[in-house]
């Protein structure tokens, strides 16, 4: 290892990328530490992942340069590409190949000799606690494993620098724990470490970090500077997250601009949605059994569970995207499946998954989705204007929709399934990857909505986001294992050890106790 | 508030609007629509030739006289052959076989030119190289013509006129002159045409399930068959589009008759397109990835090019295996297109030709509308 106190050099950095006015980074100055984890973080379209590509020499400066180790990302990037592991955001796992299979892959390209192999897989399958795994398809792995497995890859080629693009996203709080510790034992063995995320939990609980806006850093320091750096007004002590959306330009609590001119749904008795012994099997595998609830009108319900627990099969059997094998799910009375157009045309659906057309600009994907829910003429005209306004979608609109940063993406799904005026919302984990900022505003509109008579349905993974619910269901192994509002779910594991339980608490230990209730 | 109308057309009308941009606004399927077809008809139609042009073929003569001197002559003035060889020992006629410099070689005899004189048989032995059997056959019969006017005119000189029996003269109706080129190109068109529009389809919904946006399309308000006719509409814009041009290039740039009805031909090329259309849309209904689409259109063009007639006459095949080429659209479309180009089609003809077409187009297309709902589990 290395004796050399500077890893990363970042001198006057720039980058614009060709057809843009505005450069995606402008003039960054940075010298980053090895051995310990340094947080990239900022709101999304900041330019953190235009940094960590221009650190790994994917991408070429317009002007400055970085200096990874004594090596120039231009010059030497051959040599460079030897001693830095990158893990994109997504990354490239062979999905039809085995644990094993994909380890064998990566170490063959990185040169990894017969003989070394052994010892390395060893300690590789210890480190990401894989070991049982190794015969299963990498598609099949949960959403943290596979990170795990990604990050053993990048890992393979014993890289000094290790630059991870928001490896925490769409992992469970268990598996991100466990994920936080792998990298901080990394750091501790001397590893230059670059660590960009969206989550200020984390992003606290870095040594360094690097907060990013709009392509200018903003601030660089240790995390607790920043909330000095902050209050130098005087004001009294205040938390990282607060110090967070106060430099970024304050919060976007109030009433949400959405609601404003929205006028309330009519009164219904009837249950906005009801699940009656819902079970669905995918051949051998169940992956959800006997789900029972009933969703009242203007709820905000959340289907709240670890990956791969069975939310969105739950979720998609709802929606009529997925024939249950045994019970019957109904929005309005109606089973979506089956039901007329008119029914549709009461829901709004937001999915996991990225789903407007890429290829359409922003523009296009709003007039698409305002005539396929059968709006016209002027009504049509003032719906899109009014979505471009509330998202702030004005200075994007003759983009590709497929090129938005992930927080405007999700804005314009949200736009796209809020233009009809649904009576019944369903939201497959709509804040999953967006920064801070973008997840208030997400959850002030959603409240916003459900008091004005719109019923919610949610999932989730984020603890903080299920205390905005009305009601949670705790789904895990594909079963509802508890169900109540928040306030119901802390007092069912309320004891001596645990006084004041909080919801994460409450979580890890009903999910705890049913695996002990479980036979095995 | 709600001014969400009943009508069903704007949702059609949105989707296709919505096809055609995202066609239209890749450019790199911008240009797949047009430059690749253009290039693989003016190429294939060169290509696709079953005429035997450029053959070279060697002599080994070792007679002296003036018969089978005459008889070389006449070999190498005609204009079947690029080169003939003349080979000085017996080796030489399998080394040029060998080497496939040539597809044929005559040996005659050091008698040749007595035997003739005398009047009698004077054999000729022809040796034909097996692995181009077809080749060399067809080159057999160019040199068999030969033959036969030299037979004759050694008859007359020797004052033996003997009438011959059967005299065939062979005219052909439609392309009096056998070009293939005539037969090739507007088959060519038919092909072209038909993968394209498999292309255009068979993606189209099975993208749409890889990019989750066809869940978006199932829990909004449309209804299974106006997804269809969204889906189908484009398709066809695009295809007649893609046929037209063809078209274009194919009376420009060849001098192919055009004898029959334009009106007729883009009648039953709809048709035929539509059938295709169905096809493809069936072929992406069913498939979860775009990668199984494209694995689906292989396993559908196969045997469609193997069994269509294009590759060999339908009559020469197993009777059991004919009525089956009849579920292959193209198969009836050849037929039509080279009929309503080479020869004035009638209408009557066209129309009976076509029906199978519409058959296959409403089954293919109703069932791929019931597979958008099937498939949801």
């Amino acid at each position: 290892m290395s004796k050399n106190k500077d890893a990363i050099h970042i001198t006057s950095l720039g980058k614009t990328f060709p057809g843009s006015k505005k450069a995606a980074l402008d003039n960054i100055n940075a010298v980053i530490r090895p051995g310990i984890i340094t947080g990239l973080i900022g709101p999304d379209g900041a330019g953190k992942t235009t940094l960590l590509r221009l650190m790994t020499g994917l991408l070429l400066p317009s002007h400055g340069k970085v200096n990874v180790f004594g090596l120039d990302t231009v010059q030497d990037a051959e040599r460079l590409h030897d001693i830095t592991g990158y893990m994109p955001q997504k990354f490239g796992l062979y999905e039809d190949l085995t644990v094993i299979e994909n380890l064998n892959l990566y170490a063959a390209l990185h040169g990894i000799s017969e003989k070394e192999k052994s010892e390395v897989f060893e300690k590789m399958l210890h480190f990401t606690s894989l070991g049982p795994f190794t015969t299963r398809l990498a598609g099949n792995l949960s959403g943290g494993m596979k990170q795990k497995l990604g990050l053993a890859c990048s890992l393979l080629g014993k890289p000094k620098a290790l630059l991870l693009d928001e490896p925490s996203v769409g992992v469970d709080p268990v598996s991100r724990r466990e994920l936080w510790k792998m990298v901080s034992d990394l750091a501790a063995e001397g590893i230059c470490i670059v660590w960009s995320t969206s989550y200020l939990d984390e992003a606290d609980r870095c040594s360094e970090i690097l907060l990013l806006n709009e392509g200018k850093l903003l601030f660089y320091g240790p995390p607790k500077d920043l909330a000095k750096q902050v209050s130098k007004g005087g004001k009294e002590e205040i938390g990282f997250e607060e110090a967070f959306i106060e430099i970024l330009g304050g919060s976007h609590r109030g009433e949400s601009v959405l609601t404003k001119h929205m006028s309330s749904k009519k009164v219904k008795d009837a249950p906005s949605i009801q699940i009656e012994n819902l079970t669905k099997k995918f051949g051998d595998f169940t992956a959800a059994r006997d789900i029972s609830f009933t969703i009242k009108q203007g709820e905000i319900f959340g289907l709240l569970g670890p990956n791969g627990a069975g939310k969105s099969t739950i979720f998609k059997m709802l929606c009529g995207l997925l024939q249950p094998t045994e019970g019957r799910a109904l929005v309005s009375g109606y089973s979506l499946k089956t039901a007329p157009s008119e029914a549709r045309l009461r829901i709004g659906y937001m999915a996991q998954k990225f789903s407007l057309y890429s290829d359409l600009s922003v523009k296009e994907n709003l007039n698409f989705f305002s005539g396929v829910y059968g709006l016209i003429g002027h009504h049509r005209q003032t719906q899109i204007e009014k979505m471009i306004s509330i998202f702030e979608l004005t200075p994007y609109l003759a983009d590709n929709a497929g090129l938005l940063p992930l927080g405007f993406k999700q804005r314009l799904a949200l736009a796209c399934s809020l233009m009809h005026e649904p009576d019944v919302l369903f939201l497959d984990e709509p804040t999953s990857g967006v920064d801070p900022l973008v997840r208030e505003e997400f959850w002030n509109h959603i409240q916003g909505m459900a008091a004005k008579g719109v019923t919610i349905m949610v999932t989730t993974h984020f603890i903080e986001e299920a205390e905005y619910c009305d009601r949670i269901a705790l789904i895990y192994g594909g079963s509802s294992i508890a169900s109540g509002t928040p306030m119901a779910l802390k007092e069912m594991v309320r004891s001596k050890a645990l006084p004041k339980p909080t919801l994460e608490d409450a979580f890890i230990t009903l999910i705890e106790q049913f695996d002990q209730r479980r036979p095995l | 508030m709600k001014k969400q109308i009943k009508n069903v057309w704007l949702p059609i009308r949105t989707l296709i609007i919505k096809e055609i941009l995202a066609v239209w606004r890749d450019k790199k399927s911008r240009i797949t629509l047009v430059v690749p077809p253009l290039i693989q008809l003016i190429i294939l139609s060169h290509a696709a030739t079953l005429d035997v042009n450029n053959i070279s073929i060697g002599i080994f003569n070792q007679d002296s006289g003036w018969y089978s001197q005459e008889l070389t002559q006449r070999i190498k003035g005609s204009p079947y052959f690029k080169h003939v060889y003349d080979y000085k020992k017996p080796q030489s006629i399998r080394e040029s076989i060998d080497k496939q410099e040539v597809i044929l070689a005559l040996h005659l005899q050091p008698n040749f030119s007595k035997l003739v004189a005398e009047g009698n048989t004077a054999p000729v032995q022809v040796i034909l190289d097996g692995r181009k059997s077809n080749a060399s056959q067809i080159v057999f019969g160019y040199l068999n013509l030969i033959f036969q006017s030299y037979n004759r005119d050694i008859l007359k000189d020797q004052g033996i006129d003997v009438p011959e029996p059967i005299s065939i003269q062979y005219r052909s109706f439609f392309n009096p002159n056998i070009e293939y080129i005539y037969f090739t190109v507007p088959s060519l068109v038919a092909i072209l045409s038909m993968i394209l529009a498999l292309m255009v389809t068979a993606m189209s919904v099975s993208r749409e399930r890889e990019n989750g946006t066809f869940d978006q399309l199932l829990v909004s308000p449309l209804q299974p068959w106006q997804i269809l006719i969204g889906k189908m509409m484009p398709a066809m814009v695009i295809s007649i589009g893609e046929s037209t041009l063809l078209m274009i290039a194919v009376l420009f740039l060849y001098n192919i008759p055009f004898k029959g009805s334009l009106i007729l031909l883009y009648f039953s090329m709809i048709i035929f397109l539509f059938s295709i259309v169905g096809i493809g849309l069936f072929i992406s209904s069913i498939c979860k990835t775009q990668q199984q689409s494209i694995l689906g259109t292989f396993v559908f063009m196969t045997p469609t090019m193997l069994l269509s007639g294009y590759a060999t006459p339908i009559e020469n095949m197993p009777p059991w295996l004919q009525p089956v080429t009849n579920i292959f659209p193209i198969k009836h479309f050849f037929i039509i297109i080279r009929g309503i180009f080479l020869k004035d089609m009638p209408t009557l003809e066209v129309l009976r030709y076509s029906w199978p077409m519409v058959l296959i187009a409403l089954f293919t297309l109703a069932l791929s509308g019931w597979m958008f709902k099937r498939r949801l589990e």
